[in-house]
């Protein structure tokens, strides 16, 4: 029997229309509309403004929570309502990083970010420790996430807890954590948050340059999680998940550990979307605990809803129509949006069960026919 | 650990020349032609005995079916063999070795000993080549199937099983949705599913309820080219389809052996007769 290298294998699982629109998709994100910001002045009709970029790569990292929760909740059919919780600690756990970048920019002209002199703190809290180092601070985004993802799917799943009751739960805990976080004590900025950043590695945060620089590597991200989806979603790993989603018990019957399978991808995806909440807080520039809202977790359902579950692509396209609806609603109709949000959701559950994927293959269907 | 190995081996050894042959660990031993054997076995239920020193020998290679009354004991029995139900006496092995007694449910299925229910339980939304690859035995771990991909052997042993059960050919073949399949092919992949696991033993309960009369008789050519290669147990009511299987017939009576024969012979028995007919 002869071994084929693993790349090509994946290579030939994907179809070659997708690798053409990964393609194009990269050379857009990364080449064009960076070039287009930079090189051209302002006034030039073409010219790429920045609440373009911002609004880009804000959407871009939201495409990447979306495609985390398709991950587990379109392949392996647990709905978490708590996903933002990921989301904000990432954002969290970077933005300390940047708090400590201001240094002595503040307003106070303090060592200590500006709302623990506020507080008449005189050092840093432990866990603030090695804050001012960007790779440790890097590893934290993706440590401490998985960490909490871990231990919370570990007990949730060794429960055998399932379907709505870990819906409900991981919306608790998102709550609770809010909670938490709008505290002063907690040492995370009370419901301010983090904000007013300054520098990433000595470069100023809202230089044109650092702008298109968090936005290229946020496609890099979103394509590399893309990427990566589509791999675990076509190794047999993937197809143990769809049969979990399908029949617990069966699987453990054929001697697969469900624990393990759904751990894993319960974790990947906590990490996935704590990467997102990093590049995002650079970006937005703000992060407060409004993040862990319960109605941002079902939001994040709700866009995976409408691009279609278990499509990987499809969550990417609803988080941008949804985003972008409600970037035109909020400026053109501010009191309406929330109404509008959920006549999408209604609209799409009784219309487009599989959402805009499902619709555009239905028009192929018929098209064939 | 070493110590509990080198002492296996040793009662092995010992055993291996009193009955003058040596045994691999963890086969099956058929040095006798049995494969089952169920020597006084009761259960009771709060006080209903559902199995009452029930005797039964399946030879190696055999297509036994068991027939009898609602409440004679068929599922209870199944239930013993797999280790779902713990019998209160008696003696349970699983070819001359191992006391099915002694182990857990997925030891016993480990062991070679593969049950069907009655309902099919498949994973609709896979398709049916994926549903026999899931199926397979092979490592089973978490990181192991990450990186696991079929090998070629691995293929050749799902197209196989593929053409025994029929579901190679077809509208779409073996990449169709498996929730696409009728009621008969659901239950035919089920099988599939069993088979892809390498048992030695079959246990079938009710193969055939809900199957029209042509995939009843494609189910009795598919069991009859089993035996000899697997040792099958079915659970039936449908005559016609154990007239077509052919083989000893068993009937059940109050968790007791009530006869025992080719089905012509049992269905003229007397007692048989009497508890069937209710005279």
């Amino acid at each position: 029997m002869t071994r084929t290298p693993f790349v090509i294998r994946f290579c030939n699982a994907t179809p070659k229309s997708g690798w053409i629109a990964l393609g194009i998709f990269a050379a857009i994100a990364m080449l064009l509309l960076p070039a287009l910001h930079l090189v051209l002045p302002p006034e030039h009709p073409l010219h790429v403004s920045a609440y373009v970029i911002t609004l880009g790569g804000k959407i871009m990292c939201y495409a990447i929570v979306a495609v985390a929760m398709d991950l587990i909740w379109g392949h392996a059919g647990i709905l978490s309502l708590g996903h933002g919780l990921f989301f904000a600690l990432g954002g969290y756990v970077f933005g300390m990083y940047l708090m400590r970048q201001i240094g002595r920019d503040g307003s106070y002209q303090s060592d200590l970010p500006d709302f623990m002199v506020f507080l008449d703190w005189k050092e840093l809290p432990w866990y603030w420790a090695g804050s001012d180092s960007f790779l440790w601070s890097l590893a934290l985004v993706l440590i401490v996430p998985a960490l909490i993802a871990y231990v919370f799917g570990y007990f949730a799943f060794r429960s055998r807890i399932k379907g709505v009751y870990f819906s409900i739960i991981t919306q608790a805990l998102t709550f609770a954590a809010m909670l938490l976080f709008f505290r002063n004590e907690t040492g995370f900025g009370g419901n301010n948050g983090f904000t007013d950043f300054k520098r990433i590695l000595g470069y100023g945060v809202t230089t044109p340059e650092m702008r298109v620089t968090l936005f290229a590597l946020t496609a890099l991200v979103l394509m590399a999680t893309l990427l990566l989806g589509r791999y675990l979603v076509t190794a047999k790993f993937g197809r143990v998940l769809a049969a979990i989603r399908d029949s617990e018990s069966r699987v453990m019957f054929l001697g697969y550990n469900p624990l393990h399978y759904k751990l894993a991808i319960w974790t990947l995806s906590a990490m996935l979307c704590a990467v997102a909440g990093a590049l995002y807080v650079p970006q937005v520039g703000i992060i407060n605990p409004g993040e862990m809202s319960p109605a941002n977790s079902i939001e994040i359902a709700i866009w995976v809803a409408v691009g279609g579950r278990g499509t990987l692509i499809g969550p990417v396209i609803g988080a941008a129509i949804v985003n972008l609806s409600k970037s035109y609603f909020t400026m053109a109709f501010p009191e309406y949006w929330l109404f509008f949000l959920g006549a999408l959701f209604v609209g799409v559950t009784l219309w487009l069960p599989d959402g805009v994927v499902g619709l555009w293959k239905r028009i192929q269907a018929r098209r064939v026919a | 650990m070493n110590a509990v190995t080198e002492n296996r081996h040793d009662q092995e050894w010992l055993g291996g020349t009193s009955i003058g042959h040596l045994k691999r660990h963890g086969e099956v031993d058929l040095s006798h032609r049995v494969i089952l054997y169920l020597e006084d076995i009761s259960v009771s239920f709060d006080g209903f005995k559902a199995l009452n020193n029930l005797h039964l020998t399946i030879d190696a290679g055999e297509l036994r079916c068991i027939i009898g009354p609602n409440g004679a004991g068929k599922t209870t029995m199944m239930d013993v063999i797999t280790g779902k139900t713990r019998s209160d006496a008696g003696r349970c092995f699983f070819g001359q070795t191992i006391d099915l007694s002694t182990l857990s449910e997925a030891e016993i299925a480990h062991a070679g000993i593969g049950r069907k229910f009655q309902k099919p339980t498949i994973f609709e939304n896979l398709s049916v080549f994926e549903n026999l690859e899931l199926a397979l035995k092979t490592d089973k771990r978490a990181r192991v199937s990450l990186f696991a991909w079929l090998g070629d052997d691995q293929r050749d042993k799902i197209t196989d099983t593929l053409k025994q059960i029929r579901l190679d050919k077809g509208v779409g073949g073996a990449d169709r949705p498996a929730g696409l399949l009728s009621h008969g092919q659901k239950q035919w992949l089920e099988i599939g599913m069993l088979l892809m696991q390498d048992p030695k033993l079959l246990l079938l309960d009710e193969p055939v309820a809900g199957m029209t009369d042509d995939e009843t008789e494609r189910t009795a050519e598919l069991f009859k080219s089993l035996a000899g290669k697997h040792s099958l147990v079915v659970v039936e009511h449908d005559m016609a389809f154990i007239e077509q299987l052919g083989g000893k017939v068993t009937v059940l009576h109050e968790g007791a052996v009530l006869a025992e024969g080719d089905l012509a012979t049992v269905q003229n028995d007397e007692r048989v007769i009497e508890v069937y007919l209710g005279r």
